[in-house]
């Protein structure tokens, strides 16, 4: 008979074999998430399982947010009330006179031609938190694919563009932020009309425009807009507002640092935008297809 | 009195659970910057590991790590790797470490909050972002100091058993 010792000595593999067998497990995950992302699925079940204890612990700020509202003092209400009112009155005028307008400049591009503004849906949404990873710049929002939440969304506030959905879970998605090291977006100078590329400025909270000529026309305090020519953004949302302008003699292209425009670190309310509407087909999808159509013709002169 | 001197009560799972839940819980709170947090699961982490060693190990380490991982958006096995590290040096020094006295005793956790927050940064850096700041030390530090608190609050339900029982 085998002499093995008793089960209360047995303990398992040692614990480096058990760090070993874990370090690999994990390094292969990161590769598959980072390089494939083939984990998304995985992601969702485990961003399922932890959305209690985040809905959890971000009751007590919400707690403290209703504890406040309930002592607030009668005059401050009414303080409140008076100057909510008359930012309701200025708003709904500027809605009808946007109306007026809207209609005018419909009828305009069908004189000329141009193809129609698309109509552009919103979901308002809450913000849940801020992401607890200080390499990048994302926050949370309550609302999921259940609520038609899809990723690639423009994310606004009141005041301008706070971001783009990028992941989406059943019950809530991450909005990576306009000021992320890896997020982009197409703006246009009020000003002018000039085209560039805004980049996330990363820890700075800022947005920078890389590769602008040394002598292009841009001023300080100038304003950006979405251009829209994306086809993501739609266009003509508030984005920044030009902080300064670098330019250096050895370099060939100034770097301009802006001011983003809504509260990307502020405020409990966004809107996600989404359009529905179908859009022309990109560019990229109808060259493929006459690639696949010449090199079925290829293939076609091949046979005969 | 060294803490490894006293007779404890042995540990119940549910307050092993329980204590993960309430470390995940403060984890999620939304912080205003998370860098100079400390990150309280890496930290219950390592008190268990290096109190119940046979109990707590690197899969319950995992397995944080990939909840953290999905509840913060970022990649996945990042906390995992991280956590699964933490886990093995606890056991490592869990002999070495219940010998010291509190003081000591954070300072060895500090060292080993930092050799985690260093693995995550690598993984960051070589997936292409950018250093973050030296504010990333903060949270780390901020952990050591809260261990001789961490440490009394967790042996509680083990102690307050054993006082009843010697009156």
């Amino acid at each position: 008979m085998e002499h093995s010792p008793p089960p209360f000595f047995k303990r398992g593999p040692a614990p480096l074999v058990r760090l070993f067998f874990f370090a690999s497990l994990s390094l292969a995950l990161l590769v598959i998430d980072a390089r494939f992302r083939y984990a998304e699925g995985l992601r969702s079940w485990l961003a399922l399982a932890a959305y209690p204890i985040q809905r959890i612990a971000t009751a007590p700020i919400e707690l403290l947010g209703t504890v406040g509202s309930f002592f607030s003092t009668q005059a401050q209400l009414v303080e409140d009330n008076a100057r909510l009112r008359a930012k309701a009155m200025a708003y709904s005028q500027d809605a009808q006179r946007y109306e007026a307008i809207e209609a005018e400049a419909a009828h305009l591009r069908r004189l000329i031609g141009a193809a129609e503004r698309l109509e552009v849906r919103s979901v308002t949404a809450e913000v849940l938190y801020h992401g607890r990873d200080p390499y990048a710049h994302r926050l949370f929002i309550d609302r999921g694919a259940t609520h038609g939440i899809r990723p690639g969304s423009p994310v606004t506030d009141e005041s301008g563009v706070v971001g783009q959905v990028t992941r989406v879970h059943a019950l809530l998605s991450e909005v990576t932020l306009v000021t992320d090291r890896d997020q982009a977006i197409p703006v246009q100078v009020v000003r002018n009309g000039l085209r560039a590329i805004a980049f996330g400025g990363g820890a700075s909270g800022t947005l920078e425009l890389r590769f602008m000529a040394a002598n292009a026309d841009i001023q300080g305090n100038d304003r950006l807009v979405t251009s829209g020519v994306d086809g993501t953004y739609p266009p003509g949302l508030p984005v920044a507002t030009v902080m300064r302008i670098e330019k250096d003699a050895e370099n060939a292209f100034a770097r301009v640092v802006c001011r983003p425009a809504a509260g990307v670190d502020r405020g409990r309310f966004v809107l996600v935008l989404s359009d529905d509407a179908t859009r022309p087909p990109r560019p990229e999808e109808a060259a493929k297809d006459k690639r696949e159509k010449r090199r079925g013709r290829l293939k076609d002169s091949d046979a005969r | 009195m060294l803490a490894s001197s006293q007779i404890l009560q042995p540990v119940r799972a549910s307050t092993i659970i329980m204590s993960f839940a309430l470390a995940l819980f403060l984890n999620f709170l939304p912080w205003r910057d998370l860098r100079l947090m400390p990150d309280f699961v890496a930290l219950v982490l390592v008190f268990w590991c290096i109190r119940q060693p046979r109990l707590v190990g690197l899969g319950a380490a995992w397995a944080l790590g990939l909840l953290t991982d999905a509840g913060n958006g970022v990649l996945l096995g990042q906390h995992a790797l991280a956590y699964s590290i933490l886990a093995f040096l606890g056991i490592w020094l869990s002999r070495r470490i219940l010998w010291f006295g509190s003081g000591l005793q954070a300072l060895h956790v500090g060292a080993i909050l930092l050799a985690g927050q260093a693995v995550a940064l690598l993984v960051r850096v070589v997936a292409g972002d950018g250093f973050p700041g030296w504010a990333l030390l903060v949270g780390p530090l901020a952990g050591a100091v809260l261990w001789p608190m961490v440490s009394w609050l967790l042996l509680l339900p083990q102690r307050r058993a054993e006082r009843e029982q010697s009156i």
